[in-house]
């Protein structure tokens, strides 16, 4: 560690401890947060799928019309779509080398995964709501 | 350049010697990316049941078939699998299984439960088709 002085390092950065990503640990807590609301929200998922194998459009109806069913799924929509949004950047950042395609992609991943989440709960809402 | 090739480098991943963390921690990004896939499935799948009957044969049709059934199949085990070294990822922030040989043995408690969960869902749903 140099000595305050001979670092280029500015005080405010050196007290932030950030490092080149400019980021801290609010990518790696949320990874972390989510996984841990989806193991509950997906072995339910999983459950609820194979009760419904093979069922027809009517019954599947039904099954998203109950309150519970939806809140349920908006939950692991969102929680879902955030996880994996998350985890696809790292691979992004990861293996795309050239700085411009790496931005433009995360910036699309982002865009494209709150349309889906956006899309996919107003799907659920429409369902339970009887529309 | 004499300075540049004198600095200690990264060594690639063909240096290292193979070992079950690698190949488990591969597979977690593999199987993640898939699941990836697998989520705009199961956006399609809702967005089909909210748009009406025939959207929803649809894709129920397209799921029925013997591409689509392999393809869920691929993401039971993707979504067990990940699950499982996700699992196992929490266990290593709060500092068990933090030893060669704990983080082995927990891989192979995950290996053998995503096999064993992929089977029991299938034989699960399978035998209910069949009551139906």
């Amino acid at each position: 560690m140099a000595k305050h002085g001979t670092s280029l390092v500015t005080d405010l950065a050196r007290a932030r401890g950030l490092g080149a990503s400019h980021t801290g640990t609010e990518h790696w807590w949320a990874q972390r947060l989510t996984s841990i609301a989806l193991v509950p929200l997906t072995l339910w998922f999983i459950f609820s799928m194979v009760r419904l194998a093979g069922a027809d459009y009517v019954t599947v109806k039904m099954w998203l019309a109950s309150p519970c069913t939806a809140a349920l799924l908006i939950a692991l929509v969102l929680v879902t779509f955030h996880h994996a949004v998350s985890g696809m950047e790292v691979i992004f950042e990861d293996y795309i080398h050239c700085k411009c395609a790496k931005l433009t992609t995360i910036v699309v991943l982002k865009f494209a995964g709150a349309l889906g989440a956006i899309t996919c709960t107003v799907a659920v809402l429409k369902l339970a709501l009887g529309g | 350049m004499a300075y540049s090739s004198s600095r200690p480098l990264s060594p690639h991943l063909s240096i290292y010697k193979m070992h079950p963390g690698m190949i488990m921690s591969g597979l977690h990004r593999i199987t993640g990316f898939a699941l990836t896939i697998g989520l705009i499935l199961m956006s399609w799948w809702l967005i089909a049941a909210a748009m009406g009957p025939d959207a929803f044969a649809r894709v129920q049709w397209l799921l029925g078939t013997h591409i689509g059934k392999l393809a869920l199949l691929g993401w039971t085990f993707s979504l067990f699998y990940h699950f499982g070294t996700g699992l196992r990822h929490l266990c290593y922030d709060v500092g068990l299984f933090l030893s060669n040989e704990g983080s082995v043995r927990a891989g192979w408690v995950v290996a053998v439960f995503a096999v064993a969960a992929t089977g029991l869902t299938w034989a699960v749903g399978c035998s209910l088709l069949y009551v139906k």
